[in-house]
């Protein structure tokens, strides 16, 4: 299945916050967006993931979600987004609730994606109980169990601490080795940018335009060994973002 | 649980360390034992017990006439008549009853509408605005109105605690949906989950909260209403028995009946607490 954004526009009242938007995304690809704040990322996100409508433009998908999958696109919020009155386990059954799967196997569906984000033996834990990083493996095993085609992440791991992140960073790495799933990865991080995606598409400040689209063409199981040839893409990732980011400040700044 | 004051302990916090010692070492000064709530269980049993027992004390020693407020012992004395006679359980009876179902029927209809306002824009806008008018209004003042649509028997006194009980249960629910967090409902939309899932397993969780401390205030309400509605047209009810106490100046019956009262409220605020802890175990 592939997903294509095709010249999408937004505005909210009269302020542009998107302009252009034309986006491919292959089958196991990660495209990763990073862009200065309030340049529409998460906008962007919400009108791929069909919760708002584009005023200009479309988005598609083409072809057929692969067999099992239960919700081809699906999204990964931020702030986690666990219902506090559920168990982790119960919160991963959620997703699977209003599908037509008997308890057997939905219970083998939940079993499944709580081991392979290893949160097996925190099953039965309430959300309270978890921490930052525990709480995202959790968001993360629910979206798997829906077998999605493409994820939605909306800045998934800048809600957690630089250690935590780095190592939930490698989790997604293993994970993508093993799943090869496609993914539009927003992050403010350079460095998750970098690590993660194939595409690194870099937005222009508000009304958010592609300005410009690097490949990053190490394959994902060697970037940590290949971190030297990973430096020089991400300083120039810097310098394009840089300008956007100073200027957008100001800007925030005029308006306050 | 209020918050425990512990006085003693904050004196000694902030006793400076004596002067000999002053730069030997030392611990830290504990500061935190103050605001610190703990659970008392014999607080409240003691205090009624001994509030009881000073009130009896006063009366025996004559410091309280019996005119103005009968003894202790003789309220528990005319509760035994009650008892004996059999009467207690036919006022209990009465009185259970039309507070069950008028807080029932109440609650339930509250509940719904208040989810109605909640969730759909066109309930808001119409009726939350009927909300506000009508919640100030005494019930009390209604029930000539009441006795006329539904009778003098048992339907005006049910339909007084019915309308008392709604309006704070509409206004609990609706607020406890608008609490609920938007990125809940985000979440559950884009994994695809239908409206009726969103509400059951989302919306109506997250209120819950609300909806049962709105619980506790109807609870009380409910009580109060239920005794002024008795006290027009009942046989049997505690209400009916306190009026006709009063009238009589059998002021050891009209405590006794009082008493009875306290009881039910007392009974109802620990059901709603067992509640709250079954359906809220996910808090802390
Ligand atoms: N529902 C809305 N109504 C009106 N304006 C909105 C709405 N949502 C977002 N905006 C505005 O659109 C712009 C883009 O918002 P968006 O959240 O997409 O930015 P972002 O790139 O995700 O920012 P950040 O990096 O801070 O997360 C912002 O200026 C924001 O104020
Ligand atoms: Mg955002």
């Amino acid at each position: 299945m592939r997903l294509s954004v095709e010249g999408v526009g937004h505005a909210y009242g009269g302020t542009t916050v998107l302009d252009g938007i034309d986006l491919a995304i292959a089958p196991g690809e990660i495209v990763a967006v990073v862009g200065p704040s309030g340049c529409g990322k998460s906008t962007l996100l919400r009108l791929i993931g069909g919760l708002e409508r584009p005023t200009v433009g479309g988005v598609f998908i083409e072809g057929d979600a692969p067999a099992g999958s239960l919700n081809p696109i699906t999204t990964v919020f931020q702030d986690f987004a666990l219902l506090p009155w559920r168990t982790a386990a119960g919160n991963v059954a959620l997703a699977l609730e209003d599908h037509r799967l008997t308890r057997a196997e939905r219970d083998e569906i939940v079993a499944d994606v709580l081991a392979r984000t290893k949160l097996t033996d925190f099953a039965g834990a309430w959300p309270r109980q978890l921490s930052g990083g525990m709480k995202q493996r959790v968001a993360i095993a629910r979206a798997l169990a829906v077998r999605p085609a493409v994820m939605l992440m909306d800045e998934p791991l800048s809600a957690l601490d630089a250690q935590t992140r780095e190592l939930l960073l490698d989790d997604l790495r293993d994970l993508w080795v093993r799943e090869r799933f496609s993914a539009v990865y927003v992050t403010h991080n350079l460095a998750e940018a970098v690590q993660l995606g194939h595409r690194v598409m870099v937005l222009s400040r508000r009304p958010g335009r592609i300005r410009e689209v690097v490949e990053i063409d190490v394959p994902l199981p060697d970037r940590p060994a290949r971190a030297a040839e990973l430096e020089p893409m991400q300083r120039q990732l810097w310098q394009m973002m840089r300008d956007e980011a100073m200027a957008a400040d100001r800007e925030l700044t005029d308006a306050a | 649980m209020p918050p425990d004051m512990a006085p003693d302990a904050a004196v000694e916090a902030r006793t400076p360390p004596a002067a000999a010692e002053a730069k030997g070492r030392r611990p830290v000064p504990f500061r935190g034992g103050t605001f610190r709530p703990r659970a008392i269980p014999f607080a409240a049993p003691l205090v009624f017990l001994v509030l009881i027992g000073l009130w009896e004390l006063g009366s025996r020693s004559g410091l309280i006439s019996p005119i103005a407020l009968p003894a202790p012992s003789e309220a528990i004395a005319a509760m035994g008549d009650l008892i004996e006679t059999g009467m207690l359980w036919r006022h209990l009876e009465a009185s259970l009853s039309r507070l069950v179902m008028g807080w029932t029927i109440g609650t339930v209809a509250g509940i719904v509408l208040g989810l109605a306002i909640g969730l759909f824009s066109l309930a808001r806008a119409g009726l939350s605005p009927v909300v506000s008018a009508l919640f100030p209004i005494p019930k009390i003042a209604l029930l000539p109105l009441f006795i006329i649509w539904f009778g003098i028997g048992e339907g005006s006194k049910v339909a007084t605690i019915v309308f008392g009980t709604f309006f704070p249960t509409v206004i609990a629910t609706y607020g406890g949906v608008d609490s609920v967090d938007r990125t809940l409902i985000r979440m559950g939309q884009s994994f695809a989950l239908s409206p009726l899932s969103i509400v059951r397993k989302i919306i109506l969780p997250g209120a819950l909260p609300a909806i049962l401390s709105g619980a506790r205030i109807s609870a009380s309400i409910a009580i109060i209403l239920l005794v002024a509605a008795e006290m027009i047209g009942a046989e049997y009810g505690i209400g009916a028995y306190i009026l006709l106490a009063g009238s009589l100046f059998a002021l050891d019956q009209l405590i006794a009946g009082v008493a009875m009262l306290s009881i039910i409220g007392l009974t109802v605020a620990w059901l709603i607490g067992r509640a709250e802890r079954a359906l809220l175990d996910w808090r802390t």
